[in-house]
């Protein structure tokens, strides 16, 4: 299941690499190994596995030691101690000749800025690493001809590298690895380097390349909202240590630590938080055969728009509205009153996705994959989950694991100082509903 | 060599010249190479221009066959560079026609000792700027080869020459010209040529003729000048 698996993996920069890798196994930290040896910790202890076909973010500032562990799985930075297996090799054991041929088939890399040949073309960049292979030339060309295609840079293949933008460079560079035909790609901060507008297009594409290529990709960068529109499970680290393993929205909803808290200070929370952590799950639920009477009582004096039915099974079957509910005979039965075209969010779709349909909509039903009604979702909701996010002031992660399940009686109480959901809601206007059932 | 050169008209050989030089460097270098041969020429000099060419050629050549090897050995090997960096300093530091004393002993009067004593002061450019080209490639393209899994021999050829190109061009222009201001300091050790007709005119002291063979050292220093800096020129990629 690990298609990548790294055991205590230090990597010590200077000398005395014995007593630095001796103080790691005593459990000393970073600075402390730099007071008694003087040796530099780039990397301590790390273990962590990387799954077949699964984007993961190498995450941290600069110095945290992500690069260094990107360069330490193919070895272009040579580990002190631990064990990297690759498809169960030991990258680390293989000698000269094993581990060239061990990179030519299994790593494609990306840079971050871009490093393609200036004295090639596109097509003599992007066929780079099958010629290294020894590929004969036709089919060299030809496979490099269907990289650029893959890309989006067909056309192109005869400029040279300066006669692209930056976003299209760094596109021959992800041709480039993708034509070597390895299954796992590196990427280090491959994105960091383009302008915002187009970060986002290419990461977009990236994941769309990914859905239709299933490989496997480690991918370095600094950028929070980068990991998340990219949508993998994030590494986190810090000081040459891993400090929280996890997708995105536990990261934000349970920082393990303050350096993570403060690193997720800015997140834009809509993108990240799924609906399944905002939801309401304490409204009151009607039955269909229920007459109105008894949906009246149920309902109390809890104030809302609509209401959701569920079958006994607790399958979600349609959707009331408060104000046909009032204006309904006593006797008659709530599933009369259903409306026809009831929307469901699936329970793990991000907000960002159902913010346009919540504010029309009024109330969401959320569902699991079975069917099973979770609860409603209402604008109210969201605005909520968003006032209260993690860090900001002084709330914990355990305040917000409330959201999650909130009551019935708990109530917004008016924008938080720094309300953060401004600039995130205008933005995912531009979230096309349909996703919210993709 | 020099000699089945003389025997070609000038004309001939000028006019080959000025058609290479302008193959390689357009129009105006072109133009340069011959009206300035043809200026050598027009004065009486053209056998020692020829000479002068024909002894600068061979010892470029000669410096670039050891010089080129020995710069990218120095650019891979720090313990390398470390110790012979100082020996390169030492070859340039000293005055040039030192180096005709050790040539005398062991080749004797004529144009081999002067071919030696020209490639051993001309060489260090070239391997110079062979070695710093070759550190001066980017970090992230080394590394980009080295993550296609390259071996060291594609390394070199596919990424770290054809990149330092342009360096070593430039190193190879000014061993070059090293190689010509040696060889006429090398008529002192009876290289022939241009340099014997200034060393003679020195002797007898006779001011015009000085001048005339000055005059042609400087006409050939700029077109080979021209001529290398048009190529090196060719070697960057899209300047």
């Amino acid at each position: 299941m690990g298609r990548i698996t790294l055991e205590g993996v230090s990597k010590i920069f200077g000398a005395k690499h014995a007593e630095a890798v001796a103080l790691i196994s005593q459990g000393k930290r970073k600075a402390e190994i730099a007071e008694a040896c003087g040796a530099v910790v780039g990397l301590r202890d790390i273990s962590f596995e990387v799954h077949e076909g699964e984007i993961l973010i190498l995450m941290g500032l600069s110095g945290s030691g992500k690069s260094t562990l990107l360069r330490c799985m193919n070895r272009l930075v040579e580990p002190t101690c631990g064990r990297i297996l690759v498809d169960d090799v030991d990258v680390t054991k293989l000698g000269r000749k094993e581990l060239l041929a061990f990179r030519q088939k299994t790593f494609g890399m990306v840079f971050q800025h871009f490093a393609l040949l200036p004295n090639r073309t596109i097509l003599g960049n992007v066929g780079f690493g099958l010629e290294i292979k020894k590929v004969p030339l036709a089919q060299r060309t030809e496979r490099a001809m269907q990289a650029i295609e893959l890309v989006g840079l067909k056309g192109w293949d005869a400029k040279y590298p300066h006669e692209l933008s930056g976003g299209m460079q760094q596109r021959a560079g992800l041709a480039r690895a993708l034509a070597a035909d390895a299954d796992i790609l590196l990427m280090d901060e491959a994105f960091s380097a383009l302008d915002p507008l187009i970060r986002r297009d290419m990461q977009a594409e990236l994941r769309e390349l990914q859905q239709k290529l299933k490989k496997t990709i480690v991918f370095v960068s600094h950028d929070l909202d980068e990991a998340v529109a990219l949508g993998g499970r994030i590494v986190l680290m810090k000081d040459g240590e891993v400090v929280q393993i996890g997708q995105p929205e536990e990261i934000v909803a349970r920082p393990a630590t303050d350096y993570v808290e403060r690193f997720v200070e800015h997140i834009d929370l809509v993108s990240v938080m799924r609906v399944e952590q905002v939801v309401d799950r304490a409204s009151p639920v009607l039955a269909p055969t229920q007459t109105v009477a008894e949906a009246r009582a149920r309902i109390g004096d809890a104030g809302g728009d609509a209401w959701l039915a569920a079958d006994g099974d607790g399958r979600f079957v349609g959707r009331v509205r408060a104000t046909r509910l009032a204006a309904a005979a006593p006797m008659e039965t709530v599933a009369g009153l259903l409306d026809l075209d009831p929307k469901v969010v699936p329970a793990g779709t991000r907000l960002d996705a159902i913010l346009e349909q919540v504010a029309a909509e009024g109330v969401l039903a959320v569902v699991h994959p079975d069917g099973r009604l979770i609860g409603g979702l209402t604008s109210r909701d969201v605005v909520r989950a968003l006032a209260t996010r993690p860090g900001g002031h002084g709330q914990t992660s355990s305040e917000l694991s409330t959201l999650s399940k909130p009551t019935g009686a708990e109530r917004w109480t008016g924008p938080s100082p720094n309300f953060p959901s401004t600039r995130s809601a205008t933005k995912a206007s531009t979230g096309s509903p349909t996703m919210a059932h993709g | 060599m020099t000699t089945a050169l003389v025997s070609i008209p000038p004309w001939a050989l000028i006019a080959v010249l000025a058609l290479g030089t302008y193959k390689i460097g357009g129009r105006r270098v072109g133009l340069l190479t011959l009206f300035g041969l043809l200026f050598l020429w027009n004065l009486r000099l053209w056998q020692a221009t020829v000479e002068t060419l024909v002894l600068v050629i061979l010892a470029t050549c000669v410096a670039l066959l050891i010089g080129i090897p020995l710069g990218i050995w120095f650019a891979l090997s720090r313990r390398a560079w470390r110790t012979f960096s100082p020996v390169l300093d030492m070859m340039q530091t000293l005055p040039s026609f030192v180096y005709l004393i050790p040539a005398l002993p062991f080749f004797g009067l004529g144009a081999v000792s002067a071919c030696f004593a020209t490639v051993v002061f001309s060489v260090p450019p070239v391997i110079r700027l062979t070695a710093l080209g070759i550190r001066n490639v980017p970090t992230e393209l080394v590394e980009a080869s080295d993550a296609f899994g390259s071996s060291a021999t594609q390394k070199l050829f596919k990424v770290q020459l054809p990149l330092a190109l342009p360096t070593i061009m430039a190193g190879v222009n000014q061993t070059m010209m090293l190689a010509l201001s040696m060889v006429v300091i090398a008529a002192m050790i009876g290289a022939g040529g241009l340099g014997r007709a200034v060393w003679q005119s020195i002797q007898r002291l006779e001011a015009g003729a000085g001048f005339e063979a000055g005059i042609g050292i400087v006409i050939l220093a700029v077109i080979l000048d021209r001529a290398t800096q048009a190529l090196a020129a060719r070697a960057r990629p899209h300047a």
